[in-house]
């Protein structure tokens, strides 16, 4: 019944691992061809590689794991995807009903502990209500803002023989999202649009989610209205990098013009994004000037953290085509009144925030993203990472042009994502280039995925920018903590050469800045999963950045940032925030 | 030395709550099914909301409704936040913030109704005085012999704090309280 159910709602592939209390499910799986089964070597890797599989392709990802570890291994990718708003559906076995709370084997309380990190989750005691539950999990999961769901299924109802309903579209009365955004909020924004001279667009997740029509509207927006546009992590490639309104990423460590932009500007249009405290900076110094409109489909979202003038809740893809529409139709563009906006943006722009000072004899990081960028960006390229300074230089000098092409972890921030997301992505799209931009440190989290990878000959490169320390961490303890590098260099650094050996993939080093582009090609030509140990500076430092207790005006920058300027970045103030 | 024992820097930015809290009541329509109320208070004591009482039960049995009524501390900005957050949880069907919506309806507050028993043990003139003070507060004795009394009581949250402060020097063992019920006034359902 369970397999049914993934069928009629068009699942063809699903990750997991098996155990005890899910056996009869396997046994299903063992007996039929639909639905394809990748079999991971932990259950966090099949939650990261079920939202990689999400994330690009826009479908619900899912999973398959057994009762207590299964289920508690599950956690941290059922948090990820809820933060960053990924359809996932996990399906958990559970211990037969009669031993629930009896402390049986491999028991735990599975709705319990996932219950505040998922959108909904439900414990199956009825086996006539298996099928409805199961679609009303993948339509919880996928619709309004996409979130992860679990259904625990205890082994008795598995065994047990019942009724099954095919999908339909009745959904429950308490559950609506609002779709179509209301016609006079999004008047009085476009209005509001209309007489800005110093406007902005601030996109998030929210448009990619939404879709790719979503992203076609949103550059027919900044088409129309001549606005530049920057965007959040999660929103990078709704957007192309290589646009002309483009400024680059916004926020902690986004572009000197991006912030600026945001902080100067008098009309800001913030679209499916959430005021992140990584975007925003101190609270009380940001975008003090603006008159803010925010697009967004959970209302939740709308005034948690910043006050805005024009709420607009409902699909970023519906409202955009609704303002679109309403601009062309009543707006006359007048390009002319935004050029002095431009040519403060272009000085900003001078700046250029993302500079680095080459180095010919170590390979500087921000230098490996850009030549890996060069050598890859004829091809469909789909990139992962895992978290730290690797992440933000892929995010700062890698350019995306399409949506659903970079798959990161925003807003938990879970280190050992990357490498089992490119592994579902790659299952996704067997004949795409699926790059993992990893560091030393994260990529060891989830290692042992390389060992699916080479199963299912899913040909993920595994770029690792090696810098030997946790580089971010590293960072911060030379910003705040007096440079005392308190357990954030890794003393003994596996060979990820031999490693890659080891599972029967390609390993490739690199430490000559000349030797690179080789090695690049190399890593791209090979049919295999790669491990790529990129050797680079070690000590480097990730900016632009926006210290603790300042505002977006006040950037460190690479330039800037001596290692006097580094020491004093933050004042006495700054260190008090807890 | 010091500049080992300043507080170090941070990755947040925190910024003062400057708004004053107040004390709203909220009415949440939730469907009746196993978790739902531990949805509900995982959500306040997950986010760091307060809850000041906590109402629960089945009110439309063929719709297998429950409505909560949760009486709640914080500021208008908060308020609105804890209401949007629990319009999101799958199973509520309607969030009603009853303050907000008795001050539309132009009243001062919407009703509100506690109930209590109170136990109070004591013999001689202690006992005349709880017997004489509660038929004051309008209080039933519910159960009673020569050495105790039980006392039913409803009513607003001010008037059970008072009794309950009035028996204590006159022998009160112990309290058990409803949590506060709320509707508005006027034809209108919420």
């Amino acid at each position: 019944m369970v397999v049914q159910a993934l069928k009629d709602n068009g699942v063809r592939h699903i990750f997991g691992y098996p155990g005890g209390a899910v056996l009869p499910i396997y046994d299903e799986i063992f007996q039929q061809e639909d639905v394809e089964h990748i079999l991971v070597r932990h259950e966090q890797g099949a939650g990261h590689a079920a939202e990689g599989y999400a994330r690009s392709t826009g479908k619900a990802g899912v999973m398959l794991v057994t009762s207590g570890p299964g289920a508690t291994n599950a956690v941290t990718a059922l948090q990820d995807a809820l933060m960053d708003s990924i359809p996932l559906v996990c399906i958990t076995g559970q211990v037969p009903t009669a031993l629930i709370g009896s402390d049986a084997f491999q028991e735990c309380d599975t709705v319990g502990i996932t219950r505040p990190c998922t959108k909904h989750n439900w414990l199956v005691k009825d086996v006539n209500q298996l099928a409805a539950v199961l679609h009303e999990a993948f339509h919880i999961a996928t619709t309004g803002r996409p979130g992860p769901v679990v259904v625990d299924i205890p082994k008795d109802i598995q065994f047990a023989i019942g009724m099954y309903t095919p999908p339909q579209t009745a959904p429950r009365t308490s559950y609506q999202p609002k779709i179509q955004g209301d016609l006079e909020q999004i008047k009085a924004a476009v209005a509001l649009m209309a007489q800005a001279r110093k406007p902005v667009i601030y996109s998030g997740g929210g448009v990619i989610n939404s879709g790719p029509e979503a992203s076609h509207l949103l550059r027919d927006l900044v088409e129309l209205t001549g606005f530049p546009i920057t965007s959040t992590l999660m929103g990078l490639g709704a957007y192309p990098a290589s646009g002309a309104a483009w400024l680059g990423m916004l926020g902690m460590h986004g572009t000197y013009e991006a912030n600026m932009v945001m902080h100067d500007c008098d009309v800001m249009v913030c679209i499916g994004a959430r005021f992140d405290d990584r975007i925003t900076g101190r609270l009380d110094a940001f975008s003090p000037h603006s008159r803010k409109i925010h697009i967004d489909i959970d209302p939740s979202s709308i005034n948690k953290n910043v006050h805005v003038d024009v709420p607009i809740l409902g699909d970023v893809g519906r409202v955009l085509e609704d303002m679109v529409r309403l601009w062309r139709a009543t707006v006359k563009a007048d390009k002319k009144a935004l050029a002095p906006w431009w040519e403060q943006i272009e000085k900003w722009r001078a700046r250029d925030s993302l500079a680095y000072k080459p180095n010919d004899d170590v390979i500087m990081p921000q230098y490996a993203v850009q030549r890996l960028y060069e050598l890859t960006k004829h091809r469909k390229t789909f990139v992962t990472t895992e978290v730290g300074q690797h992440q933000m230089w892929a995010a700062q000098h890698f350019g995306f042009e399409e949506p659903n092409r970079w798959m990161t972890s925003g807003g938990l921030g879970t280190m050992g994502y990357g490498l089992p997301a490119a592994l579902g992505v790659q299952i996704a799209h067997p004949d795409a280039l699926v790059i993992d931009i990893a560091g030393d440190a994260s990529v060891q989290m989830t290692m042992q995925e390389m060992s699916t990878a080479v199963q299912y000959e899913a040909p993920i490169k595994i770029f690792i920018l090696n810098n030997q320390h946790m580089g971010m961490v590293r960072q911060w303890q030379q910003l705040l903590h007096g440079n005392r590098l308190s357990h954030s260099y890794t003393e003994a650094m596996p060979d990820f050469v031999l490693m890659a050996q080891a599972y029967g993939c390609h390993g490739i080093r690199c430490d000559k800045p000349g030797d690179l582009d080789d090695a690049i090609r190399e890593m791209l030509e090979v049919d295999k999963p790669v491990l790529f140990d990129c050797r680079v500076a070690a000590l480097a430092n990730c900016f632009p950045m926006i210290p603790s207790g300042k505002a977006h005006n006040e950037m460190l920058l690479p330039d800037e940032a001596s290692d006097e300027a580094v020491a004093n970045a933050i004042d006495a103030k700054g260190r008090a925030l807890v | 030395m010091n500049a080992q024992l300043q507080p170090t820097g941070s990755a947040y930015f925190i910024s003062k709550e400057v708004a004053k809290p107040e004390k709203h009541t909220l009415s949440v329509l939730v469907d009746n099914e196993p978790g739902v109320l531990a949805r509900v208070i995982g959500l306040f004591s997950g986010r760091g909301y307060n809850i000041d009482s906590l109402t629960v039960s089945e009110t439309e049995h063929e719709k297998h409704l429950s409505r909560i009524t949760i009486v709640t501390s914080a500021t208008p900005q908060v308020l609105d936040q804890i209401r949007h957050q629990l319009e999101r949880i799958v199973p509520v069907h309607r969030v009603v913030d009853m303050t907000i919506a008795a001050a539309e309806y132009g009243h001062d507050r919407p009703l509100e109704r506690e109930l209590a028993l109170v136990k109070v043990a004591g013999t001689g003139d202690a006992r005349v005085e709880a017997l004489r003070l509660a038929e004051a507060f309008r209080a039933n004795v519910i159960d009673a012999n020569t050495g105790h009394f039980v006392f039913e009581l409803t009513g607003r949250v001010s008037k059970i704090e008072q009794f309950i402060a009035i028996m204590k020097p006159l022998g009160l063992v112990e309290v058990c309280r409803t949590g506060v019920a709320a509707l508005n006034r006027g034809p209108e359902g919420m």
